[in-house]
């Protein structure tokens, strides 16, 4: 291959730009990828133009003006509005952009590209006005538009009170926020999140605000499911659960409301790795497949680093370190910068890194699927809304003896669909390993190209049959 | 398994091949394992396009696909799960006058061999299937094509040989062939051997390394066949079509989805399976579509897969009994296999039960090569 550059980043949210930049810094020539039209990732997603935010800003909105400016200082070159949609060993990275279908090369890629949400799914979840938390946060972010003027906020997580907090500012009533966690396991976070005091203290602000506008807090509790209600309103049943998330006998409440916003944590979305066919490990308390990598982020394939949530969820502050730690070892590994420079700089970037990740770490334990709750998921809960596969049609496939999650997609369609199993495939496996009596399923859901629906007119372009070049004709 | 209690038959590969022969001997009493180091119908028989063409088959094979298409649109009578088979009518499309002389010599050949295919003009075409391109200059037709979705392909089977007492033994990668007290011993990675008096080897591409277990060389060509499916979107076609030099097979299933192939291929091979999509052949591929079915510009492409198929070298199929080496087998290596596998997997198991089949085998005697240097093939 030729390269077109010495190093490839996908991903402009912190742990990418960072790692682009600190490539840059050290000489390297590096372009950066992202979908998204700007740098900033989730977190720090850029508001776009034509948008007016009111009121004050959030500290995340600094950072990441901050990150734009710097990184548009550097010297990265930035292909945003442009897709990656497939990638080949060596490295060539496939592009979609705004001039069509593209490619770089280049010996070292790091794959920044972030998470992914989940919902534990229930009858109802994929009404119309039923969203994912970060569905909502994304809405509420970069359109600044509001899900309904009522909404119940429900999951796991810090982003419960997040959206709960967002919805209020941006205007909207919050009928409720419903929360898996006990307050118990929320103090016990308390000591990682010492390590944090400027968002702990922003935590405490948020519930103690919510608390005194009157919106209802329920701790150890869960939808059970979700109807359509009278004009065009959703009906949520809401119980309690035990501490491993199932359900358990106590009063049921009805919640009247526009909109509900849901979401059980996120997870490393592995895609890109596993369309590589890098190596992963399952992760039994995330149940998800995370790429292994060593302790500079390098997985088992040469040239290829993973950072930032798609390594595993540790949280943006977390992300933008340990960008800079992966920009660092590839500089050094390209011999840009001294032994004792790079040791003394590593060294100063990784005890930052601890005190980000424990912070970061506690937060993702608290939103961690539970095993109680994914069993407890109702026979005709659909678990794959791009193909409408419920739960008994996955345990259906298990029955006729399917014994990977793959097999388990080819005998139902779950995860077939524009999705690709970003959603439902973790739930699905966990299901299938849980049927099987198994705490890990046993292979991942094999990674295919496109690493999202590609429009295929933009792609196959307007051709001149007499121009197309064609391989030779199959035997008579 | 118990030494004293060998076997009848033991079938490795647990492909729509070596599946068929395994139903059909248990069916007639005998007792059967049917081996796989993966799980049932997970490489070709389960990711293949499921196109039931007779455009497209090799001329010799078309009378044994004619029988493998009926088998499959029969298949809740006989294999008892409807495997999503459907009839529908078939096109090979030419847009050429050089396409034009290539549909012209293949629908004549394969009519001679008793596929009804007849030469229609543009109007006629697209009065059957008013999605294609009116800008073709000619077309071939026939009423008997259609497609299976294959990826159900494992489930039927399995639930059919259950129900025979068959044994199915997944995730169990065979190692190794010995010969011990007049039975087949196969040996199994993690496992115990199993005894058999009989051997069939239905290893799709891997029908090379497997023959070599027996210490024969017969060198297996592996095709990394590339497939495009785009997202469900609202009827555009009603037939399955191709174009003359046989590098599109295009039809769109019940649920909307359009299925893309022609034989277009990617980067692997036997040892890693499917490695790579190259870009250039994705786009080939589409365009090529988008042409036959212009309507196709209004999707999105929601996944490409890589699926390994077997050619041997005069590439008509290895079936028969492995020459040298008593009651062992092979079936294998069939262009457009996947249609014709429930009626190969039947004249197997005749052959096997002793029966004379309805129409002649494959002997691989053909095939193997006398150089004793058993380096395999790439
Ligand atoms: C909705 C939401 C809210 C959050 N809120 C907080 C919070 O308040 N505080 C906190 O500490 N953490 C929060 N998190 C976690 C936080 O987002 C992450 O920890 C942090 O953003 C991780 O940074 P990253 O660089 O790894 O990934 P991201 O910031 O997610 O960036 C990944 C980038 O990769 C791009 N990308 C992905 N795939 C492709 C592709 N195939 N082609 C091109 N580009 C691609 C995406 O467009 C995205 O810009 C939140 C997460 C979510 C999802
Ligand atoms: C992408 C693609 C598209 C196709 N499209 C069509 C089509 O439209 N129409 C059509 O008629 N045909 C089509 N074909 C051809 C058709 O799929 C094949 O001819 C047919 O499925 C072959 O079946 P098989 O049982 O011989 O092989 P396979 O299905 O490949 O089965 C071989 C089995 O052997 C097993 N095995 C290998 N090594 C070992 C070992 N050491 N121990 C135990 N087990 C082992 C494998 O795991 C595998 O399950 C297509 C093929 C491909 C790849």
């Amino acid at each position: 291959m030729a390269a077109t550059c010495d190093v490839i980043v996908v991903g402009a949210g912190p742990a990418g730009a960072e790692a682009a930049m600190e490539c840059a810094r050290h000489g390297l020539d590096v372009v950066l990828i992202d979908e998204a039209p700007d740098a900033g990732g989730q977190v720090y997603r850029a508001t776009p133009k034509g948008f007016r935010t009111q009121g004050p800003r959030e500290p995340e909105a600094e950072i990441g003006d901050d990150l734009r400016k710097r990184l548009a200082d550097s010297s990265v070159r930035c292909r945003f509005d442009t897709l990656l949609w497939s990638i080949a060993p060596g490295y060539r990275a496939d592009l979609l952009g705004p001039d069509g279908p593209s490619s770089e090369e280049a010996p070292i890629v790091v794959i920044a590209n972030g998470a992914r949400e989940r919902v534990v799914p229930f009858p109802g979840w994929t009404l119309p006005g039923v969203i994912g938390l970060a569905g909502a946060t994304v809405m509420l972010k970069s359109q600044k538009v509001l899900p309904g003027r009522q909404t119940l906020v429900a999951g796991a997580g810090p982003l419960l009170l997040a959206v709960a907090t967002t919805l209020r500012k941006a205007g909207g009533e919050v009928a409720g926020v419903i929360d898996l966690a006990s307050r118990r396991e929320w103090l016990a976070t308390v000591p990682a999140t010492i390590s944090r005091p400027d968002l702990l203290a922003r935590g405490i602000g948020w519930t103690s605000r919510l608390t005194l506008a009157g919106v209802p807090m329920r701790y150890r509790q869960a939808i059970r499911r979700i109807e359509q209600a009278e004009a065009g309103k959703l009906r949520a049943f809401v119980g309690p659960v035990y501490a491993t998330g199932a359900p358990v006998a106590g009063t049921v409440r009805e919640f009247v409301v526009d909109a509900v916003a849901v979401g059980n944590g996120l997870a490393p979305a592995s895609e890109v790795t596993r369309l590589l066919r890098a190596e992963h490990v399952y992760d039994t308390v995330q149940k998800a497949w995370v790429p292994q990598l060593d302790e500079d982020f390098r997985t088992s394939l040469p040239g290829l680093f993973v950072v930032g949530d798609g390594a595993g969820i540790s949280g943006a502050a977390a992300a933008a370190i340990d960008g800079r730690r992966v920009g660092l070892s590839i500089a050094f590994d390209a011999d840009r910068l001294s032994a004792d420079n790079y040791r003394a700089q590593k060294r100063t970037l990784s005890t930052g890194a601890k005190k980000a990740r424990r912070f970061g770490q506690a937060m993702a334990r608290l939103m961690a699927p539970r095993s109680g709750q994914i069993a407890a998921i109702a026979a005709d809960a659909v678990v794959c809304r791009c193909e409408d596969v419920t739960r008994a049609e996955l345990d259906a496939a298990v029955a006729d003896g399917a014994t990977s999650p793959n097999q388990v997609k080819a005998w139902t369609r779950c995860g077939m669909g524009p999705c690709q199993g970003r959603t439902c495939g973790d739930i699905a496996s966990a299901l299938a390993a849980a049927a099987l009596g198994q705490e890990a399923p046993p292979a991942p859901m094999t990674g295919r190209s496109p690493l999202r629906p590609l429009p295929l007119g933009v792609l196959a372009g307007d051709i001149d049959y007499d121009d197309l070049e064609l391989p030779p004709p199959a035997p008579l | 398994m118990s030494k004293s209690l060998p076997l009848d038959a033991a079938i490795i590969g647990a492909g729509a091949m070596g599946a068929t022969v395994a139903l059909h001997l248990a069916r007639s009493g005998m007792r059967v394992a049917l081996i796989d180091r993966g799980e049932i119908c997970r490489e070709a028989s389960g990711v293949n396009a499921g196109t039931l063409t007779l455009h497209m088959t090799r001329a010799a094979l078309v009378p044994y696909a004619m029988k493998g298409r009926e088998l499959w649109l029969n298949a809740p009578n006989w294999l008892g799960m409807d495997v999503g088979a459907r009839s529908a009518p078939g096109f090979s499309l030419a847009f050429t006058r050089e396409e034009l002389e290539m549909v012209e010599k293949r629908a004549e050949a394969r009519a001679a061999m008793g596929a009804p295919i007849e030469l229609v003009t543009p109007k006629r075409a697209c009065e059957i299937d008013p999605g294609l391109n009116p800008s073709m200059i000619a077309a071939a037709f026939c009423e008997l094509d259609g497609h299976v979705t294959a990826y159900m392909t494992g489930r039927a089977y399995r639930r059919a040989l259950l129900a025979t007492g068959a044994m199915i033994m997944e995730n169990s990668p065979v190692t190794a062939l010995d010969r011990e007290d007049g039975l087949h011993v196969i040996r199994i990675d993690g496992g115990a051997p199993v005894r058999a008096k009989r051997l069939v080897l239905a290893g799709g591409v891997w029908l090379e390394p497997m023959l070599a277990w027996l210490g024969l060389k017969v060198p297996v060509k592996t095709l990394i066949n590339q497939l495009v499916v785009t997202e469900r979107m609202r009827p555009v076609m009603r037939s399955v079509v191709g174009i003359a030099n046989g590098l599109l097979s295009l039809k769109q299933f019940e649920n909307g989805t359009v299925l893309i192939g022609g034989g277009w291929q990617g980067n692997g091979d036997r040892v890693r399976g499917g490695v790579e999509t190259i870009p250039k052949n994705l786009i080939g591929n589409i365009q090529l579509a988008r042409h036959a079915i212009p309507a196709l510009g209004e999707t999105r492409v929601n996944r490409v897969w890589l699926g390994l198929e077997s050619e041997t070298a005069d590439a008509l199929p290895m079936i028969g009994e492995i020459p040298g080496h008593e009651e062992a087998y092979v079936i294998g290596c069939v262009h457009s296999g996947y249609t014709s596998a429930p009626y190969m997997g039947r004249l197997l198991a005749d052959r096997i039960l002793g029966r004379e089949p309805e129409m002649p085998l494959f002997g691989p005697a053909r095939l193997i090569q006398k150089d004793k240097n058993m380096e395999l093939s790439a």
